[in-house]
């Protein structure tokens, strides 16, 4: 910032001063959270006293992370073979559905459209209970593969209004020349769409990783017990019974940490999914 | 009217040919058994994992499937049987508290199957105390589960020596506490009462309400001979108010067991909970009963026991009919029951059970086996003895409401409406 | 949001391409069913059992549900059982436009920050918006845990010598704003009343149409109603119940803006950044102050991101659940939702009818904020 051209370089260097101070001490605030989880995990249950919360421990231990861990194993599992299935499927879905919406439009497709994307901002709750019995008649309520199926449906939104923004940008005239080559609607998807896809793919593999991993109202009321995801799991150790603040809050980092390593490591196509779809919570 | 006659027609065919299976295949039992319950932490699923490895030893034929569903205090674990039994795939066997939770849900549908047979041919109609056996048979007399325990709601825990320190006693009555007790504890700098969030409101409730209105006006709450509005019952929620206004104000910041804990750590003085809060005195606080920590009757509740159980039934349909009839034979025997208690931390529910075992019973179980045999009984409106589940969760609403206007009157009034809707006392 | 244009139009050559044009129907084709059926079927489904007594026991009975028409609603408003429900509508309109003003603030604060060309801008922006990969349960239990009365965020202070705060945060019971359910029809009244006046005003300051007249002329005839009608004996609840802000449901925004406010700087970031420099320049040369060209140059530019920004995260509170769950335990009505209630009444109560209830009203607000948008976001298509 000391080569200036630039307008506004000029300002007085107070505004500076109070500029980065408002940011550093915002940033700080954002940040007391993780302090807290990181110091009271590595205490020890006896070391764990709500007058010294702030104090970090003076004998770190990693014990309260074995403990969490030793809990948490089985729903991290679930977790993962939710998650993995379930965003492939809706991630090539969306994108067959993304070709089709932009590049092959047909008579109401634009109504379709609308109607598809009002799924992905309804209250679940308002579709919860013939879920559940729509899922109990089929066999799938109580598993994996129910949670992997809604997953996939109520993805399908998101994911189709993300590839059609994507593939809308891609120029007609490159579709146009694979016509004339006598490519079908699988040959351009596959030799001219796929190919410069990689990177819309990655925007929604995150954002439908990071969804599905973090979700709890289908966690909690449609998986049995041993399909429960991790959120649920967490919820139920600081919920339910006595478990010390230390697992708690180690049991809250283990069931971060995928998301917010996918988040640190990819964090730019985060953010263009969260705006590109710019949507959903 | 129809229906219901052919359910009963069906569960007596379907009984009948329970027992045909139950002698026949004694002893080369096969296949599977579908276990479902809540009891998926700590002594409870300590319990239910010896009662397994037991059963399994003299039956290894039959594979079972411990499906306990965890979170929620219960509330999933309902949740997946009601769909379950909706969806026409109930488990073999499942755990329902005895009383109303078992009557006005699953023998009101008709999917459960009578069992006198296995309570006439192992003796248990003399086994079982007659109380208890009431809270699991319809108006017909038919029994339709197996209890395996006891649990005692109105129970005040304390620690002797911190009394002493304080010049307090126990008190007799919630007129006491709230008058000598209480503002005595005030003075001391000490929360006179530890209570904690929603849940164990009601359960305080229950204890105030058997103390005010004893055990016939409670029982009349349920079978509609007091009614909610009258004075009396306008005059629990008083008192009530009272309580509260005696106890921490962070209630709904607190599990059962931070408040427990406040008492073990000398925060608080006193305690209203369930008999469960023993076994988290004494094996996760590592008290000592009568000296690190003690206990008596809920105040004015002396020589009555408010009970709750759990038990286990057979569906209509259940896949392994005769696998569970074994099991729940299993399971009300004097043997299986000395070893399920003593881990979870509960009473016996077979009186022929080996409770002067103190390797098994500690203390406080000696204490309440004495209290159950001798007490009057009456079953618990918190823990689904009295209330069905629509009701309890209907009250937990007027419980929320109450803790933020204290009106009573307008709880009264509310607690008639629901009792009407659910039709509690009708 | 980001303003991407969609080039769509049909595909080359409709004649030749018969064949593919039904291929791509035939691939859409699934995933429309399934949209259709687990959306649009379920909800039919939902809408119809909240006009039954659905329960447990009738189901498991094998009993047909008796359609008792809108009487479930009625019991909602007016029911004195639903005291629950009229408290998480209460709570929910709070919450939800404290939760989106804290956002909004913070958001634009933060993005304006970050666009004074800042050293380590990627940093920063990286802090603030990481609690968006975070799932609300984790947000819930850590929040839970730092906003332990006797502790945490209160006892900060003390560590540079300050009394310790004395805020009980979600199990605080006080509340302020208090008026009666019997009032919310009046409220509601002189609500829409004002909403009609200021869009009479705008539509004649702006287009100098004619409609301004006849929205004027409903918007006083509204506050005519409500003045010399009697709009509260549309309850007919007797009791006089008293509803508030709680403030409890400040600890419930300050964790839900920790984890979302990041979103909105991003929008807002992403808004900047597309205002072109020789605006700003323009406005500066006009001799207007670096606040002034925020005041009158920036700011006016990103209202639509404002309004997008406002329907995005007023759609989340309405329908927020896990947050609210994890850290209130479910019975706390201080912070209580309609997501919880509904969730309980099911579950819990085993009432299928007046879960199903709840469920659509908070169906229906979602709507009354989505549909709208939806509409104006697919017409401009641009936009989209």
């Amino acid at each position: 910032m000391t080569t200036s051209t630039l307008a506004g370089q000029k300002r007085r260097p107070y505004s500076r001063i109070l500029i980065y101070s408002v940011l550093v001490i915002v940033a700080v605030a954002f940040l007391l959270p993780v302090y807290m989880v990181l110091v009271t995990s590595f205490k020890t249950p006896d070391q764990v006293d709500i007058s010294t919360m702030w104090v970090p421990s003076i004998a770190p231990s990693l014990a309260s992370f074995n403990d969490a861990m030793q809990e948490l194993a089985p729903n991290f599992g679930n977790s993962v073979l939710l998650v993995v299935p379930a965003t492939a499927i809706s991630a090539i879905l969306g994108s067959l559905n993304g070709y089709v919406l932009s590049k092959w439009q047909f008579r109401g497709a634009n109504i379709l459209f609308a109607l598809m994307l009002f799924g992905m901002f309804i209250p679940y709750q308002a579709i919860l209970i013939p879920l559940v019995q729509f899922l109990r008649s089929i066999g799938l309520y109580g598993n994996l593969g129910g949670l992997i199926l809604v997953h996939v449906v109520y993805g399908l939104p998101i994911t189709t209004l993300i590839f059609r923004n994507y593939y809308a940008e891609v120029p007609t005239e490159l579709l146009e020349a694979g016509q004339i080559d006598g490519a079908g609607f699988f040959g351009i998807y596959w030799h001219v769409l796929l190919p410069i896809s990689i990177p819309g793919f990655v925007v929604v593999v995150i954002w439908q990783f990071t969804q599905i991993w973090n979700e709890f109202l289908f966690g909690v009321t449609i998986a049995g017990n041993n399909s429960q995801p991790i959120t649920v799991a967490l919820q139920n150790l600081a919920g339910s019974q006595i478990v010390e603040w230390n697992v708690q809050m180690a049991a809250a980092f283990l069931t971060a940490l995928p998301t917010l390593l996918v988040y640190l490591l990819l964090g730019k196509f985060f953010i263009r999914g969260l705006l590109a779809g710019s949507i959903k919570g | 009217m129809k229906f219901r006659k052919l359910a009963a027609l069906g569960v007596t065919a379907a009984a009948a040919l329970g027992i045909f299976g139950a002698v026949t295949a004694q002893d080369a039992l096969s296949g599977d058994l579908e276990i479902f319950s809540w009891w998926t932490g700590g002594g409870e699923a300590a319990g239910l994992e010896a009662l397994i490895a037991s059963f399994t030893e003299t039956n290894p034929g039959v594979n079972i499937i411990n499906s306990a569903v965890a979170g929620g205090s219960g509330v999933n674990a309902r949740a997946v049987l009601t769909t379950r039994m909706l969806g026409g795939d109930p488990p073999d066997t499942f755990q329902v508290h005895a009383g109303a939770e078992l009557n006005d849900l699953w023998v009101r549908a008709g999917l459960m199957e009578p069992l006198n047979d296995i309570f006439e041919a192992n003796g248990w109609m003399e086994q079982y105390p007659q109380g208890l056996l009431d809270l699991i048979s319809d108006d017909a007399g038919n029994i339709y589960s197996v209890p395996v325990n006891i649990h005692r709601s109105n129970v005040l825990w304390y620690v002797p020596g911190n009394l002493e320190e304080w010049g307090v006693t126990v008190p007799a009555n919630w007129s006491e506490f709230v008058d000598t007790t209480c503002p005595a504890l005030q003075a001391a700098g000490v929360t006179p009462l530890a209570v904690g969030e929603n849940w164990t409101q009601a359960h305080l409730w229950e204890s105030v309400a058997l103390a005010e209105l004893g055990v016939d006006g409670y029982n009349g709450l349920w079978s509609g001979a007091t009614s909610w509005t009258s004075p009396e019952a306008v005059g629990v929620w008083e008192t009530f108010g009272q309580v509260l206004a005696c106890s921490n104000d962070d209630r709904n910041a607190l599990s059962w067991q931070d408040a427990s804990r406040q008492v073990a750590d000398g925060e608080a003085a006193f305690n209203i909970m369930g008999d469960w809060a023993a076994g988290y005195f004494l094996v996760d606080l590592a008290l000592e009963p009568g000296t690190g920590f003690s206990w008596a009757a809920s105040p004015g509740t002396d020589g009555t026991f408010m009970m709750l159980s759990d038990t286990f039934g057979l569906p209509v349909g259940a896949p392994n009919a005769t696998n569970v009839r074994a099991w729940l034979t299993f399971l009300g025997s004097a043997e299986a029951q000395d070893i399920f208690n003593p881990l979870k931390g509960s009473l016996p529910a077979n009186t022929t059970a080996d409770i002067g075992n103190a390797e098994l019973y500690n203390a406080y179980f000696q204490d309440a086996y004495a209290d159950w045999t001798g007490n009057a009984i009456v079953g618990s409106q918190a823990h689904g003895a009295v209330a069905s589940p629509a009701f309890t969760n209907g009250f937990s609403g007027i419980i929320a409401s109450y803790g933020a206007d204290g009106d009573a009157s307008s709880a009264a009034a509310n607690t008639a409406t629901l009792a009407l809707q659910t039709g509690i006392g009708g | 949001m980001a303003a991407q244009a969609t080039v769509s139009s049909a595909p080359p050559r409709r004649r030749r391409f018969n064949r593919d044009r039904l291929t791509a129907i035939l691939m859409i084709l699934p995933s429309l069913i399934f949209i259709a059926i687990f959306v649009y079927g379920f909800i039919a489904q939902t809408g119809y059992t909240s006009l039954t007594d659905s329960n447990a026991l009738q189901q498991l009975s094998r009993l047909p549900a008796n359609f008792i028409g809108f009487s479930n609603y009625n019991d909602m408003i007016n029911g004195t059982l639903n005291e629950r429900f009229r408290t998480d509508m209460v709570n929910t309109v709070f919450f939800t436009v404290l939760f989106i003003v804290t956002c909004l603030v913070l958001g634009i604060g933060l993005a304006i920050l970050l666009d004074q060309k800042v050293k380590g801008e990627s940093i920063f922006r990286t802090i603030f918006l990481f609690p968006m990969a975070l799932s609300f349960v984790v947000t819930g239990v850590v929040w839970k845990w730092l906003f332990n009365p006797t502790s945490g965020l209160n006892a900060l202070p003390t560590l540079i010598g300050l009394p310790r705060g004395e805020f009980r945060w979600f199990i605080s019971q006080e509340s302020t704003l208090n008026f009666f359910w019997q009032d919310v029809p009046t409220i509601l009244g002189f609500a829409v009343a004002a909403i009609l006046v200021l869009a009479a005003v705008y539509f004649w300051i702006k287009k100098r149409s004619m409609v301004a007249a006849f929205v004027m002329a409903g918007g006083l005839l509204l506050v005519a109603l409500v003045t010399f009608g009697d709009p509260n004996s549309l309850i007919t609840l007797e009791r006089p119940e008293q509803k508030g802000f709680n403030l409890a449901l400040i600890a419930l925004v300050v964790a839900a803006a920790w984890q979302m406010s990041g979103y909105t700087m991003a929008m807002y970031l992403a808004g900047l950044r597309g205002i072109p420099e020789e605006l700003r320049e323009a406005a500066r040369v006009d001799g207007a102050s670096e606040f002034g060209v925020y005041l009158r140059v920036v700011l006016p530019l990103l209202a639509p991101i404002t309004l997008s920004a406002m329907i995005i995260l007023g759609h989340i509170s309405l329908k927020i659940f896990d947050l609210a769950y994890t850290m209130g335990g479910g019975d706390n009505l201080f912070i209580d939702m309609p997501g919880l209630n509904m969730y309980f009444l099911t579950f819990r109560g085993q009432d299928f009818a007046r879960g199903a209830t709840v469920a659509m009203v908070m169906l229906v607000m979602v709507a009354f904020v989505i549909v709208p948008y939806l509409i104006t976001q697919l017409r401009g298509e641009k936009s989209l």
